[in-house]
């Protein structure tokens, strides 16, 4: 008996595991629940190390959770020596929040809602709006400085804005797919077809099938600066990001301030409260400083793979930069011989008398095959024909 | 402590086999092994993701059936293709003899003029053989749907011929670089191994049962040499292929000391510096420190 309630206590700190490592973004459900007691039987629990690489090699679905699995890991099963980010809170294990604000409060949905929400949701969308880039002030952007993703995904008035860019995204794929409609008149000979259809008249040929190669729609690469100064526009591009993702198939996002982040995953998710709180997640130093050749730079070194002789790759920024230009310019020299295009989008283009001097943008300039503004929903509609001839 | 001796086991037979695995990498692949799931490999080129496979295939005395993906890669060279040249010339024979439409149907859509490829030749063996899928990422998502649907169904089918179903379940590793993100389900569906650069240890014992010719001092030398320059900013760091290549071209030019001949070993490190840039960025000073301290 003892041991049938001792076997039944490991399964279940087992499928809690599994239910903890899901809790923290690993991409595992209840066939993994499953998996484990499998790997569990297969491993023998009499082995710490075993049981451990077993499961690590069950949940872990890419370098990121690799890296994160051995402290999640030392959290449940050794709480006692472990001082992690990782801890048990009321309801079972939750991550701990970075900020004491949010880790004094239980649940993850009520410090979403923070008290100063409404205002900085009714503040940004308000702009949006208007169309951006005609407001400023010191007041405005301190207060999106602190703002949480709340206007990502929050208010009634963004829904108006998000249907616009989500039908300038179908618009912009249905030009990519007609481009893609294979014509009848082929150069090589479709043998299987032919062949399969030769057999009506006694095995000639007597009707050639051709095939041709596929057209494809270019792969979008998005780098979206989301630093201070760009912290008027930022939202609004993510938002135009998410809807892109939505409907392409092959777009990578990434955000950047002083480091760049991937976050094509975490706008992909349809619960809008996740993509915020993936987002969250990212944020620390949002809406800092801006660091373009370093974070230009991340993206060669980690990222630079995914750009393909199809892609065209879409740098959002204002191009005021607090690094050196002449790295930005080397950063741009490295992406520029691996896509297919490569566009600059500046919000501040669209501003009466705004010239692209700053330094960063001096250097970048001779990279660029477009430079153009994007300001609001209508600039960017006005890029459509050019985005979609790329 | 069964299972302890069975991860021993299997890590000297894999080093009997020419492969030095960490205790990590050993149970993954006991455990890979045991249940059969795929093991989907990441790390840098050069780490040895290929030769993991290879030496599985070795170690279990099983085939190995190897599928490089491509862009482009289609069902026609991953999992099967009809021989059309020796089709229609037996249609023209079996004109002369005057077969039925449909019986000349049947002979020539039979398994005689199936070209296997290798998904199809890795499901119908009588042994389970090792099913290397290399380089996953490089092949399109409509290749991965395809892929999974195999996996987990361990069938073919093909119209003119029926399903064919595994005869034995093969072993599957696949191996990414990220040149694109792989599906989620894939992943879901797979084991997964993050290889690493190796360790200072392993990377000297890789380099001895390698090269033994090499001599513990060289080796020594040249294993130190390529971990600190793995610790600089190079655009493509050098992986343990590079450091074999490279011990044996010093080998081949008989430098037995890294400081023995300066000016010979800044011209053998086209085998570790594979861009210009790096070649560029790396000045001899640097080559010298980096001598300095492996010596």
């Amino acid at each position: 008996m003892e041991e049938r309630q001792l076997a039944h206590f490991l399964q279940t700190r087992l499928v809690e595991f599994v239910r903890l490592a899901r809790g923290n973004n690993f991409q595992v459900g209840v066939a993994e629940e499953l998996d484990a007691q499998n790997v569990a039987l297969k491993c023998g629990l009499g082995n710490s190390m075993r049981l451990r690489w077993g499961l690590r090699a069950l949940l872990c679905s890419d370098q990121d959770d690799w890296e994160r699995f051995d402290e999640l890991y030392d959290a449940f099963w050794h709480p006692a020596n472990v001082q992690s980010r990782y801890s048990a809170g009321a309801g079972g294990l939750t991550r701990k929040r970075q900020d004491a604000r949010s880790a004094a409060e239980g649940s993850r949905q009520e410090d979403i809602r923070s008290s100063d929400a409404d205002s900085q949701c009714a503040d940004d969308s308000d702009e949006t709006d208007n169309g951006g880039g005609t407001r400023e002030g010191a007041s405005f952007a301190a207060s999106l400085a602190k703002t949480d993703f709340q206007a990502l995904t929050d208010p009634d008035e963004m829904r108006a804005v998000e249907a616009l860019v989500d039908r300038l995204a179908r618009q912009m794929r249905k030009r990519a797919i007609r481009r893609q409609r294979p014509s009848k008149t082929g150069k090589k000979i479709h043998l299987r077809k032919t062949f399969r259809n030769s057999l009506r008249f006694g095995g000639t040929p007597m009707v050639l099938h051709y095939r041709e190669r596929i057209k494809r729609q270019p792969r979008l690469v998005l780098i979206v600066d989301v630093s201070r100064s760009m912290s008027m526009y930022s939202f609004f591009f993510l938002r135009f990001a998410r809807a892109l993702v939505s409907v392409f198939r092959d777009v990578s996002v990434f955000a950047y301030h002083t480091q760049l982040l991937p976050i094509t995953e975490a706008l992909r998710q349809t619960d809008l409260i996740r993509v915020r709180n993936s987002l969250a997640m990212m944020s620390q130093g949002w809406s800092g400083g801006t660091r373009i050749g370093d974070s230009l730079a991340t993206f060669n070194d980690k990222y630079g793979q995914i750009l393909n002789s199809r892609s065209i790759t879409v740098i959002v920024s204002d191009g005021l930069d607090t690094g050196e230009p002449d790295y930005l310019a080397a950063q741009l020299a490295r992406i520029k011989p691996r896509c297919r295009k490569l566009v600059w989008l500046n919000p501040l283009l669209g501003r009466n008398g705004y010239e692209p001097i700053s330094q960063g943008m001096q250097a970048a300039l001779p990279y660029l095959d477009m430079f153009a503004p994007a300001h609001n929903l209508n600039s960017l509609q006005a890029l459509e024909p050019d985005l979609t001839r790329l | 402590m069964e299972g302890e001796d069975r991860v021993t086991t299997l890590q000297a037979r894999l080093a009997e086999a020419g492969y030095i695995a960490e205790r990590s990498l050993s149970a993954s692949l006991l455990l890979f092994t045991e249940m059969q799931r795929p093991l989907l490999l990441e790390g840098d080129a050069g780490v040895g993701k290929t030769e993991i496979a290879h030496v599985i295939a070795r170690v279990f005395d099983c085939p190995l059936i190897r599928l490089q993906c491509y862009e482009g890669l289609d069902v026609n060279s991953a999992v099967y293709e009809w021989n059309y040249q020796h089709q229609l010339l037996s249609i023209k024979l079996l004109e002369q003899d005057r077969v039925s439409a449909e019986s000349a149907e049947q002979a020539i859509f039979s398994k005689r003029f199936l070209l296997e490829r290798p998904l199809l030749a890795a499901i119908t063996q009588p042994q389970s053989p090792v099913l290397l899928i290399d380089e996953i990422d490089r092949a399109d998502e409509e290749f991965e749907a395809y892929l999974l649907e195999l996996l987990s169904d361990f069938q073919v089918s093909i119209p003119e011929l029926g399903t064919i179903t595994a005869t034995s379940k093969p072993y599957v590793v696949i191996t990414s670089n990220g040149t694109r993100e792989l599906s989620d389900a894939l992943r879901r569906r797979c084991f997964y191994h993050y290889v690493d650069y190796p360790e200072f240890d392993k990377e000297l014992r890789i380099v001895n049962a390698r090269l033994p010719e090499v001599g513990p001092q060289l080796s020594r030398q040249v294993v130190a040499f390529v971990q600190d320059l793995r610790k600089l900013d190079l655009r493509k760091k050098p992986g343990v292929a590079e450091t074999l290549d490279w011990a044996a071209a010093l080998l081949k030019l008989g430098i037995n000391s890294l400081d023995a001949e300066p000016q010979l070993l800044l011209d053998t490190l086209v085998c570790l510096l594979k861009t210009r840039e790096d070649s560029i960025r790396l000045e001899s000073f640097e080559v010298e420190r980096l001598v300095a301290r492996a010596l």
